[in-house]
Formats: C-alpha cells, structure tokens, sequence
C-alpha cells in the first residue's frame, strides 16, 4: 500500500464494551487498521457487526475502552469530552444519512455551523468558506435556499458542504446515499470520487456493497473483527455509471 | 461560540417559535408590570402624603392628653382632661421657640341652613389656627380675639359646607346664619378649598369657630382636646417639643421621672409614621407580585425543557460538528435570559401604562427608576436560574444518542 504517505488514522488494537444490565456485550474485540492520507475506503458489514461503534470511534464521540485511536497524530483515548469536541470541529467532516440540516435555516447558514465554534474564523472568513464549499459541490446558485425548499440530493449537497467547510483531516460518511434514490445515489458518489480524486481522505460506512466498487479500499467487519481489508485494484467510475443509467425518470 | 452567535442563534431560535415563545414571556409580563405598578402606586401615595402633610404645615406640632400609650392599658377618662386653660396660657406665654399657638376643642355633628343640612366637624380654635394650619380665607375675615374672649357664634366654614347649604361652593355665605347642634352661628369668613388628602377625606368640610364658643355653647367641656403650636422652624421642632415639655411638667407638677400626662408629636413624626406604614403596605404587594415572577420562571423552565427534548438531533448535530457542552450551555442560557428579559421589557412597558392608568382614575402613582432596574436585574437572574436546569440537561447530552434520536 501507500506506505510512503501520511497515516491520518491509526487504530491499535481497539476494544469497546458496554454494558447492558448485567451483561458486558463486546462490541468491538480488538480493531486494528491505518488509513494513509488520500484514500477513500469503505467500511461495511452487517447491523451488529460493530459497523456503528467503529463510526463512533472514528469520529471521535466515543472512547474506546481499551487500545489506542491516533487521529492525524493525536491520540484520543484519554481525552476529555470537551477537547473531542474541538477535535471533531478541527479534523471532522461528518456526512448523515439523514443529512441533519438545521431547520428553517439557509444552506449558507448550515455549511457555516462548524465554522462557528471556531474563533479563528471572523463571521466574513466564515460565510467566504461556507459559500467556497457550497460551489465545490455544485451549489453555488443555492446558497440562500432553506433547507425545506431542497430535494433530497440537494440536502446531502449542503451536508457535504458542511462537511468539507472545516477543510477536515478526514471526512466520515454515514450511509450518506441511504436515503436517495439510485440516480442521486450516483449523482453523490460522483461528487466523492471527485474529492478523492482532490486528495481527500474519505470513509464510508455503509451495508450497501456495490458502493464498495467506487472506493480505494474495503474493510469488513463482522462481530467486532475485520473479517477483511482489501485495496480495490479496478476502481468503477461513478460517472459513467450515472451515464449508463436509464434517463426516463422524472425529469 | 462568540456572543453575537449566540445572541443571532436564541433569536431564530425564539422567533421560529414566536407564539410559544410569547406564552412563556407572557408570566413575567405579567409579573413585572405587577411589580412595577405596586412600587409606583406605593412610591406616589407616599410622595401625595408627603405633599399633603406639609401643606398642613411642616412645623406642626401637637401636644394630646395622656403619655405614651403602652401595652394596651387604658387609661381613665380623666386622663384625658388634663390640657387646661391654664396650660395654655403658660404655653402662650413663656414658650420662645413657638410662633403660633392654638388650643383646639373638637364636636361633629349636623349643621342646619333652613332646609338643608350636613355632617360635618366643628374645631373650637384660636384665630393663630389659620397660621398653624396654613388656611387661607377667600370671603370674609377669620374671627378675632376678642370674639373668643366674649365667645362669640360667629364661625368659619369651608367651601364644602357652603356647597351643601347654599347649593353653589362659590356662594358668598358670610353674613348668613346657620346652626351647629341647634346653636346659631353667623359665617364671618370662608375658607380657600385645600381639596381631598391622599386618604380620601375632604379637608373642606369643616367649621371653624372660637375655642371658647364651642366649649361653653356646644361640648361643655373645660378642658381641650389638644393644643396645636407652630414651631419657629422645622429644624427647631425637637427643641420646641422639649421646651413645651417643661412648662406641662411643671403645670401639671410632675416630678422629676414621673411619666408626662400629656404626648407631643411633630409633624415630622407623623410623616415618618405614615411612610413607614406606607412602605410595609407596598413591600406587602410587591412580595405578592413577585411570586407571580417566581411562578413564570418555573413556566420558562418547563418551556426550556421541552425546547431541549425537540431539539435534541439539532444538539446532536451540533455537538459532532464541535460544540463543547459549555457551548450547547451557554446557547440555551442565553435563549432563557433573552425570553426573561425580553418579557421584562414588555414588562416595564405595561406597567408604565398601567401606571398612567392608575393616574388617570386618581390612584397617585409614579413609577420610581430603581423599580426597572430591580425589575431587569431580578428577570436576569431568573432567566439564569431556571434555565439552567434545562441548559445543563442539553449539554450531557451524549451526541450518539441525540443524533439518533427521533
């Protein structure tokens, strides 16, 4: 692999256990695996194999109970809430399935959310990267659009706007296409395979495997294990697939 | 998160929300004007009783039978009789620090002029009384000296009486006989109108004749009801007051530690006892209108509360974006201080306007300045105080949960 590039993510030996009742459930048992900057991988695997707590870990909302998770360098585990919170603000795009927009609230106003918890940028600087972010994904005639006037693909726009708006160490995907339908599916896999293609370091979570063939790399989970971690050698191209598709719809 | 994000994010906030909102502002509205309106209504009686009491003059004093009251134990009737003509002639006499001095003797009764008649009280005077008094004569003249020497029924009225006898307040009485417990006293002069006092009583339904007159003729009294001096100046009041206290000792042969037969009291004192009545009255009605503030703060907390369960995804959100809880905290703090305070505005606003309502129907009333900023101050702290339990819940939030949440 790219062994010559930075490593953005490194898990060592990752566990985490809850507690429910009385019972402790494990679920995740002993997770290792780095991610070298500019890679695009996905991480699948069914409900229960632990898919959702690894998300978690990623992205800094939990701890693990026992390993390490270094993140662009900084370890993670032993840090206080409020230090993972300007941790995620600096280092984190996070992309919903549900996409999480503010309500009522402008597509320029949500793309500036994280902004906002960042003194370093005055509201001119703020608002000049929001609207920079929102013409990266092809939403720069959008910009005072309220989040109730958007169709869906349109939100998951803003969303990765949001997302790419701190310019993060790494952008975390949550089933981002699971609420779309094929055609904006594609349509937003285009605008990831763009990003990679810009150098980003993209993870996407989903159980969808056909989303699977647009990444670098697969990591399957199952019971709290990497079941496989496999480089894609014959990466598809989103864009031609979004060709291929039959045009008779809606529009 | 910097303050003017925080003050942009409570104001979308409260407006997408605006009549939820104004429901939970709509307590301390209430409470805040409430309390406004108290301390204007209590801080206006007690500027009217002021205003009252000085025009009956600032160097009053008055000198009663009997001592001090205590503990209730009354005294026999015969204690009360013990300001006599002689007392007053001394008074007269050696007091320095009095310029005017008037023994009064009181009756009430019914005043008669042919058909008509009406209550009203008789005070038995010496001519010095209109000084002490601050009275002014419109028509006619006061009695003189010598009609109390000769006791005289000749009188003066004020012009609520000649309203009532003659039909018309503007009448010139004087000249005219009218009768006071069937004894016939001629109108020699007639009072300038001082109004109601701020207790509601009319100050111009009174009859003014000589002391001498209305003890032998009407009460049959020898001694007075009470002696009222002006003293040479206000300052003087406490000096005066001990001076008279030495020629009533003496009178009335009371030895030294004895215990006087007699109460002096400065008007001075009375204007402290009416204000100090006057603010327990108004502490009483703004304590009770301060808990209506109290039961509003409750109701923005349990609006807050609600706020923050709806808004739990947002909290989510905003937490894996990078807020920290002291920024989810201080964003809802905000929101509840901005409701309080905004509410204390409208507040203040209403109760300028029920306080200029009050005025209107007669109630003195004027809004003191410290009572808005008591009113912002106290909305602060509750907008503080009770939004802190629902901005705490908000920010434990733990972000996985609130962003699942539905």
């Amino acid at each position: 692999m790219e062994e010559n590039r930075k490593v953005v993510i490194e898990l060592q030996n990752v566990r985490r256990e809850f507690r429910v009742g009385s019972e402790i459930v494990k679920a995740l048992r002993g997770v290792s695996f780095k991610i070298h900057e500019g890679e695009f991988v996905t991480i699948m695997g069914t409900s229960g194999s632990g898919k959702s707590t690894l998300l978690n870990q990623l992205g800094c909302l939990d701890t693990p109970t026992s390993g390490e998770y270094i993140l662009d360098g900084v370890p993670v585990r032993k840090m206080r809430r409020s230090e993972r919170a300007v941790l995620r603000n600096r280092k984190i795009g996070f992309i919903f399935q549900n996409y999480n927009l503010l309500a009522k609230t402008t597509a320029v106003e949500n793309v500036e959310l994280p902004l906002m918890y960042n003194k370093a940028y005055s509201a001119k600087q703020r608002r000049q990267a929001a609207i920079e972010a929102l013409k990266a994904v092809g939403l720069g005639d959008r910009l005072e659009h309220k989040s109730n006037q958007m169709s869906g693909g349109q939100m998951q726009r803003v969303a990765i706007a949001r997302a790419l708006v701190n310019n993060p160490a790494v952008i975390l995907a949550d089933e981002a296409t699971g609420n779309l339908d094929t055609r904006t599916s594609f349509e937003i896999l285009v605008l990831f395979q763009e990003l990679h293609r810009q150098g980003r370091t993209i993870i996407f979570v989903t159980h969808n495997p056909e989303i699977a063939q647009y990444s670098s790399r697969n990591i399957m989970l199952r019971d709290g294990k990497i079941r496989e971690d496999v480089e894609n050698k014959n990466i598809l191209n989103a864009a031609e697939a979004l060709a291929a598709l039959p045009k008779n719809q809606d529009d | 998160m910097s303050l003017t994000n925080l003050l942009k994010v409570a104001i979308t906030a409260i407006m997408s929300n605006k009549f939820r909102s104004f429901l939970s502002m709509l307590g301390i509205i209430i409470g805040v004007a409430a309390v406004i309106i108290m301390m204007a209504i209590g801080q206006g009686s007690k500027e009217s009783v002021r205003k009252d009491l000085s025009k009956m003059g600032v160097n009053l004093l008055t000198v009663r039978p009997g001592g001090e009251m205590r503990g209730g134990v009354r005294l026999d009737p015969s204690a009360m009789q013990t300001l006599k003509m002689a007392d007053y002639e001394a008074l007269k006499e050696e007091t320095k620090l009095v310029t005017h001095i008037s023994p009064e003797v009181t009756a009430s009764g019914q005043v008669i002029y042919g058909a008509k008649n009406t209550m009203t009280s008789m005070y038995g005077e010496s001519p010095e009384y209109m000084d002490i008094k601050l009275w002014d004569i419109k028509d006619g003249d006061c009695f003189t000296e010598e009609d109390v020497k000769k006791s005289s029924k000749v009188c003066v009225v004020g012009t609520t009486i000649v309203e009532e006898l003659f039909g018309d307040k503007n009448f010139d009485a004087v000249g005219k006989v009218i009768r006071f417990k069937s004894i016939p006293f001629r109108i020699v002069g007639i009072l300038k109108s001082k109004g109601y006092n701020s207790w509601g009583m009319d100050q111009d339904n009174v009859m003014i004749a000589p002391y001498s007159t209305v003890m032998k003729r009407i009460s049959a009294q020898t001694y007075f009801n009470s002696i009222v001096l002006s003293a040479l100046s206000e300052d003087l009041s406490d000096e005066a007051i001990e001076e008279i206290s030495g020629i009533l000792r003496r009178n009335h042969k009371i030895k030294e530690g004895g215990d006087d037969d007699f109460t002096i009291r400065s008007q001075q004192e009375w204007m402290e006892t009416m204000s100090s009545t006057m603010d327990t009255i108004t502490l009483i009605l703004v304590v009770a209108a301060a808990f209506s503030l109290l039961v509003a703060g409750i109701g923005i907390m349990n609006i807050m509360l609600v706020s923050v369960t709806e808004r739990t995804k947002e909290i989510g959100l905003r937490m894996s974006v990078g807020a920290r809880g002291v920024d989810i905290m201080s964003q809802f703090l905000i929101e509840s201080i901005m409701i309080s305070l905004t509410g204390a505005l409208l507040g203040v606003a209403l109760g300028y306007g029920g306080s200029a309502l009050a005025s209107t129907f007669g109630l003195p009333s004027s809004v003191p300045l410290w009572s808005v900023g008591l009113s912002f101050a106290v909305c602060a702290f509750i907008g503080v105080f009770f939004g802190y339990v629902p901005a705490r819940k908000a920010a434990r939030m733990d972000p996985i949960e609130a962003l699942r949440y539905e």
